[in-house]
């Protein structure tokens, strides 16, 4: 089955991140390398997104011009950071690789047609 | 063939208990669907508790009840060409091989599930409990229980969750999520925290069921045996808990003589096997050792205390709660006094201040050192956050006598 697997960062996360020494977010990143080479054969296809605040929306109303707003489409605390597309047997094993995850905090999986 | 008797309510329950869980485990494999199996098994069960009161229990219920699901299958599952093809190949099924029903015992208590979902769930597909049984113990609508069994069956089909026994890393944890399932169940029958209803004795039968089947299933599993001793060490005091008008009577004023001995000797020696056998202590074992060293004792007086303090000493160590630490103050009352209990009660004041029994057990403490006012405060605050009616008179008849 295809998952996607969202990754979900926090405001503390962030701050975690900032407050990190070179020697140690250099570690943080190559842990993440690390995940990717290592389930590299179930990973069909990965995304990293740019931070938050270069998000832009747009709503689309039923009536009326498109709204253009500067930010997330949910103000919220916790942002999607990123997206990775897998195909595997089952949840158990998508929930296998979330569990792995050596990042942000946050992992949703949903299934993917 | 079918003997035409009239059958009652509890040997109903135990034969569609019995042959629903396997009808569902063998038709899961078979179908490889788990939503369509279910529905299938659920026809069958319905329409069986419908025709057994009136023609009396066939001879052989499982064939009945495959028979029923078999024909009811290639009537309703005509789009689905390729299930109607495997159902039209099956004449007999054979039992289930034991692995199918833990299977589908893991499949209901899946992480990815709601507890709520997990709880309705496994009554249903592996006790055959109808939705509208189900919503009777609840307390809660059938439409409220359909909708959640609905949604669970939606989410295992889409969300890709196996019909597996888990991998052997992951078995401890997931064990761990069927002992909690059938726990809550057995909790919600032996004490039910919801209006109307003291005890709920059906879902105490089908834990006890569910915690036997698991244990067969699972021999090498000392957790399982322990809460299954447990359920049956709580059981055997059923008969001394509640007076004739259903009212709550405490541990203390219990009559001992109405308590199943034979069956508490055989949980407790059931219990000590599989702790000599294995040597992993774990929380069900450690807290069903508790209920032993209560069920044992000829009088509350000669309840060893002493040995309940430790055995709470381990459980803290083990699973750290602040109920748990509460249980343990009530030993602490009879081993060591009550001002050195309430002294361990302070403690716990900020995080259970929203726990009927935090304030109960802080009421007697306090009558017993003398402070009758500040005692009378605690059983109000205690009142006024209990459900339970068993409790809350035995709590206003408390605030009546002083």
């Amino acid at each position: 089955m295809k998952y996607v697997l969202m990754f979900v960062e926090t405001e503390e996360y962030a701050r975690e991140l900032e407050a990190m020494g070179d020697l140690e977010r250099e570690a943080a990143y190559a842990a993440v390398v690390r995940w990717f080479a290592d389930n590299a054969g179930k990973i069909t296809h990965h995304t990293h997104l740019a931070p938050v605040h270069t998000a832009t929306t747009v709503r689309l109303p039923r009536t009326g011009a498109p709204i253009v707003i500067d930010g997330p489409f949910v103000e919220g605390k916790e942002v999607v950071s990123g997206f990775a597309e897998v195909e595997v047997a089952d949840l158990d094993e998508a929930l296998k690789l979330a569990r792995s995850w050596p990042a942000c905090p946050i992992v949703e999986i949903r299934p993917a047609r | 063939m079918s003997r035409p008797l009239r059958v009652s309510e509890e040997v109903l329950a135990r034969v569609v208990r019995e042959h629903a869980g396997r009808l569902a485990a063998s038709l899961v494999s078979l179908l490889g669907d788990f939503s369509a199996a279910e529905d299938l098994v659920q026809d069958a069960v319905e329409i069986a508790l419908r025709r057994w009161p009136q023609e009396g229990v066939p001879e052989r219920p499982d064939a009945w009840l495959f028979t029923v699901a078999r024909r009811r299958g290639l009537d309703v599952l005509r789009r689905e060409g390729n299930h109607r093809a495997k159902l039209e190949q099956l004449r007999w099924i054979r039992p289930s091989p034991p692995d199918d029903r833990l299977r589908l015992i893991f499949i209901c208590c899946h992480p990815a599930l709601s507890r709520a979902a997990r709880i309705a769930l496994t009554l249903r597909v592996v006790c055959g409990l109808s939705t509208a049984q189900i919503a009777a113990a609840f307390l809660v609508s059938e439409t409220t229980v359909a909708q959640r069994l609905t949604r669970a069956k939606r989410k295992i089909t889409e969300a890709g969750i196996p019909y597996r026994i888990p991998a052997a890393e992951d078995l401890p944890d997931r064990l761990e999520e069927v002992l909690a399932v059938i726990y809550l169940l057995f909790n919600e029958g032996y004490l039910s925290s919801t209006a109307d209803r003291a005890h709920a004795r059906d879902l105490v039968e089908d834990a006890e069921w569910l915690a036997s089947l698991l244990a067969g299933l699972m021999p090498g599993e000392p957790e399982v045996i322990g809460l299954l001793a447990l359920i049956r060490l709580h059981r055997a005091r059923g008969a001394a808990r509640f007076d004739a008008r259903e009212q709550l009577i405490l541990l203390a004023d219990q009559d001992r003589g109405l308590w199943n001995h034979q069956e508490i000797s055989a949980a407790s020696a059931l219990l000590m096997r599989a702790a000599r056998a294995h040597r992993r202590p774990g929380p069900y074992q450690l807290q069903a050792a508790i209920a032993a060293c209560h069920a044992e004792a000829d009088s509350f007086e000669h309840t060893d205390w002493a040995q309940i303090l430790i055995l709470y000493d381990m459980l803290l160590h083990l699973a750290p709660s602040p109920i748990t630490r509460l249980h343990r103050a009530v030993a602490l009352r009879y081993a060591m006094g009550p001002q050195a209990a309430l002294d361990e009660l302070t403690e716990l004041g900020p995080v259970l201040r929203r726990y009927p029994l935090f304030h109960a057990t802080r009421a007697e403490l306090l009558r017993e050192l003398g402070h009758a006012t500040q005692a009378r405060e605690c059983d109000r605050l205690a009142l006024a956050l209990t459900a339970n009616p068993a409790q809350q008179a035995l709590l206003e008849r408390r605030l009546n006598w002083d």
